[in-house]
């Protein structure tokens, strides 16, 4: 390490890094394309064409984004107060579960200007008070988050699979799940067959959290606390307090992911319907730099890797379900995991640039 | 002897846009003691990191006795005879001296050949320059003064010649200097060479045969120790004349403000970390508390503040009882009018990655007129920071810039800024001038004796013996968690207060 590095330019921050990023890992792809036997410019066309070709494939694309946006927005907050919520998926299993239950006790007596709300309500309730056990345990006795969110994300399946399998299930079903929702528990559709009013919600979200963190007082002691503890302890800030804050709003938003996969699109009560958005919502907020806005970018590219990934898997034989989650990886790995491999070099072009 | 240990011939070395050395060219006569002294920020450790090969200068050269050489790392640097004693030891408390000694220089597959040579020469070592230390002795165990001395011996073990101390003084009671530069010149007797960083003039004075002084990345002036005195070296360094010495207005001693009675605190394992400290703050004075680094200081001012409860005893401020069974939080504290600069700035009192700005309202962030409705009001913060940098000579005046990217002396302006501004009634003070600047110094000092002049009550805890007796109208002298000596400023001695910091009467 040359010690003349200085912290980049906050556009190089901000869009530069990603933008490598992203080239680094499609150039990757490219070769394992190639590896394959296939045309790595024609498996690119088809995954644009996949994810934005169509009204119907923007769709999908912002679809999937909904639920990106949830999760990442739930990472990012908590990553904020420097903790790390690996438990996303758990939490918006058990959003999905306190929204199904207040549906499917409602629906038939509530109109939907109140079931509406309260489903999302539920959801994000829901979903708080599964992030609340782990963040109690951090915030009492010290029980490390990374470890007990990802406990609690196996507790949350387990019951899940209980409850779906033996009480919530449709009287005469083969397949546990619930009976489908009343409409008055259903978000309208905006565009295809899946996209709904719930990235309005998302985006509402996106908002909410910018307006939180940056302008209001707790968010300032949040962010405090995130940066530097003994900092945040002498200004006056409570940290158990503030943990069980932070955590909680993270489990909320992980929770609303329900609203888009149950109330949007599923309309009822299933297993295993957030899948893997938990967890993707981790590198969705560290490729986002935990903003609010670059978590809604980080979203869209998600969305749309999901989407013409499931196109691209459909039109190229030899290009299958698994390679297009080889394609996902990458992208998370080398947005994620590998996020400051090219800093340093940035960073000494920058200073060589500025001499 | 005669002839160079060292020549630096056009050393220059920038950081980005920062020119930290400027084309330094001098020579350092071998078996002397050479001072180098200057501001913080002047360009001394830069340079000595060059030195010592931690940093690669941009251009220029280094010469060992005579011959051009390439540093490019500690082990270069060791290899040529030179070793540096760190202002932070380098040592793992749980081994013995002797094994810290070996470590990175074990010698072979077994530890014991090397160990047992290792305790020849350590024994050697000891002889030959009078540095008696116990081999088997636990590092946590040894004094600070005996733990630097473990330090000076690990470079003299590598087989440096050339010895650089950076800051050597600032963990030493006054006695343990004594013994140091006692060393030192029993060092330079041997034919070793050394070369003394600090911001300490009196230093200076006592041991170094030859005096370089730097400014603004530049030697602006050599001196033979023995034709110059503390006024010039000042002048020299700041580039202008000072006042070393305070003007202060007489005592107007109030009302107590702060009373603390009997504190006791514990630590997880039950030991005492401070016993029995009864203490008042009058408004209009400023008390100093005196005493070597990590003596209870620290954790005084931390139940003063409201950041730890007491386990014994009480402090009473405004109208609020504290004590273990009701304990309170700094934010309650500040409502009831007590300020609180915390002794390490970086750790405490910024928040390194918020803009100035937001480091400005730290601790009063739900206070109006920054927060309505619940809200903050981002446009009042930013006025308020610029008018803060200007009434306290931040600079740059950049309330959006990252507060990590001021100098020491500008965070300490903007935390001691941000905690004065509101005029407290008891200001806490930790460490006001560590890391800081003879400019800034001087700023900060004025400052604090405003307050106190304003009917403030004031707690000074600082490691500088100089600044408690410039500053403090009463001293009291902390040893081992307890408050061991109480002196009027007036009739202070340097002498006695040093005893009583190490702990002597």
């Amino acid at each position: 390490m040359s010690p003349s590095r200085k912290p980049l330019p906050a556009w190089a921050d901000l869009a530069l890094v990603p933008l490598i990023n992203i080239a680094l890992a499609f150039i990757t792809i490219g070769i394992i394309v190639w590896l394959i036997g296939d045309d790595p410019f024609q498996a690119l066309k088809l995954l644009v064409i996949g994810a934005v070709g169509s009204l119907d494939a923007i769709g999908y694309t912002l679809y999937y984004a909904t639920n990106f946006i949830f999760t990442g927005l739930a990472v990012a907050v908590a990553f904020h107060a420097g903790l790390f919520n690996i438990g996303g998926e758990g939490q918006a299993y058990i959003g999905g579960l306190g929204c199904g239950l207040v549906i499917l006790a409602f629906d038939k007596v509530l109109p939907a200007w109140a079931m509406v709300p309260l489903g999302i309500v539920a959801a994000a309730l829901f979903g708080a008070a599964w992030a609340a056990v782990p963040a109690w345990l951090q915030a009492w006795r010290g029980s490390h988050i990374v470890i007990t969110t990802i406990m609690m994300n196996f507790v949350a399946s387990a019951l899940m699979v209980y409850m779906m399998v033996n009480v919530l299930i449709a009287p005469g079903s083969m397949t546990p799940q619930s009976r489908g929702f009343a409409p008055s528990g259903q978000l309208p559709a905006l565009m295809g067959p899946t996209l709904n009013y719930s990235i309005v919600l998302a985006l509402a979200c996106c908002v909410l959290v910018w307006i939180f963190l940056w302008h209001t007082p707790w968010g300032f002691a949040l962010r405090a606390m995130g940066h530097n503890r003994a900092a945040a302890i002498y200004a006056g800030t409570n940290l158990k307090r503030m943990t069980m804050v932070a955590i909680c709003l993270s489990g909320a938003l992980a929770g609303l992911v329900a609203t888009n996969e149950l109330m949007g699109v599923q309309h009822r009560l299933l297993l295993d319907f957030q899948a893997g958005y938990g967890f993707a919502g981790i590198a969705v907020a560290l490729m986002g730099r935990n903003h609010p806005l670059g978590v809604v970018l980080a979203a869209l590219l998600f969305g749309a890797l999901q989407q013409g990934g499931a196109e691209l898997a459909f039109d190229m034989p030899d290009i299958t379900r698994e390679t297009v989650v080889t394609i996902q990886g990458l992208v998370i790995l080398f947005s994620g995991a590998l996020e400051h491999l090219p800093r340093p070099w940035l960073q000494t072009l920058f200073s060589w640039r500025s001499r | 002897m005669t002839g160079s240990a060292i020549e630096l011939v056009g050393v220059d070395k920038s950081f980005g846009s920062v020119h930290a050395v400027r084309g330094i060219s001098l020579a350092i006569a071998r078996g002397s003691i050479t001072g180098i002294v200057g501001e913080n920020g002047a360009g001394k450790s830069t340079l000595m990191s060059v030195l010592y090969g931690l940093y690669r200068a941009d251009a220029g050269e280094i010469r060992v006795d005579g011959k051009p050489v390439q540093i490019t790392s500690p082990r270069d640097a060791i290899a040529h005879g030179i070793g540096m004693v760190h202002q932070h030891f380098m040592l793992i408390d749980s081994f013995t001296v002797l094994e810290n000694l070996v470590l990175g220089a074990e010698g072979g597959l077994l530890l014991a050949g090397g160990m047992a040579a290792a305790r020849a020469e350590l024994a050697r070592l000891a002889r030959e320059y009078d540095l008696a230390v116990d081999p088997e002795a636990r590092i946590a165990d040894l004094s600070v003064g005996e733990q630097q001395r473990v330090e000076i011996l690990k470079v003299l073990f590598r087989g440096a010649r050339i010895l650089i101390l950076d800051e050597p003084s600032a963990v030493l009671t006054p006695q343990e200097t004594d013994r140091l530069f006692r060393i030192l010149a029993t060092l330079r007797e041997r034919g070793v060479t050394v070369v003394l960083i600090t911001h300490k003039l009196r230093e200076i004075m006592a041991v170094t045969d030859h005096v370089f002084v730097m400014r603004q990345g530049q030697v602006v002036a050599e001196r033979r120790t023995k034709e110059t005195d503390t006024h010039e070296l000042a002048e020299l360094m700041i580039g202008r004349k000072v006042r070393l010495k305070l003007d202060k207005a007489a005592l107007q001693q109030g009302a107590p403000l702060l009373s603390a009675t009997g504190i006791g605190l514990v630590d997880a394992r039950g030991l005492p970390l401070l016993q029995d400290i009864t203490l008042e703050l009058h408004a209009g004075e400023i008390v100093g508390i005196a005493g070597v680094s990590g003596n209870g200081q620290s954790e005084l001012l931390q139940v003063l503040s409201g950041i730890r409860p007491p386990s014994r005893g009480a402090v009473r401020v405004g109208g609020l009882e504290v004590d273990a069974n009701y304990p309170t939080d700094p934010a309650e504290m500040r409502e009831r009018g007590v300020a609180h600069v915390p002794e390490d700035r970086l750790r405490e009192g910024i928040v390194a990655p918020f803009q100035a700005a937001e480091t400005s309202i730290l601790g009063y962030q739900d206070k109006p007129p920054f927060s309505r409705n619940y809200l903050l009001d981002n446009g009042v913060v930013g006025r308020y920071c610029a008018g803060l940098m200007e009434q306290f000579d931040v600079r740059p005046r950049a309330p959006t810039l990252r507060s990590s990217n001021f100098s020491g002396g500008n965070q300490q302006k903007l935390v001691l800024g941000r905690e004065m501004v509101r005029e407290p009634k008891v200001l806490l003070v930790g460490q006001p001038t560590r890391g800081v600047d003879i400019g800034a110094i001087e700023f900060i000092h004025r400052e604090l004796v405003k307050a106190r002049d304003r009917g403030c009550a004031v707690l000074v805890v600082s490691v500088e013996l100089d600044e408690i007796l410039s500053l403090a109208d009463r001293i009291l002298v902390m040893f081992a968690g307890r408050i061991v000596g109480e002196v009027e400023a007036a009739r202070a001695d340097e002498g006695a207060i040093g005893l009583m910091m190490a702990g002597a009467s």
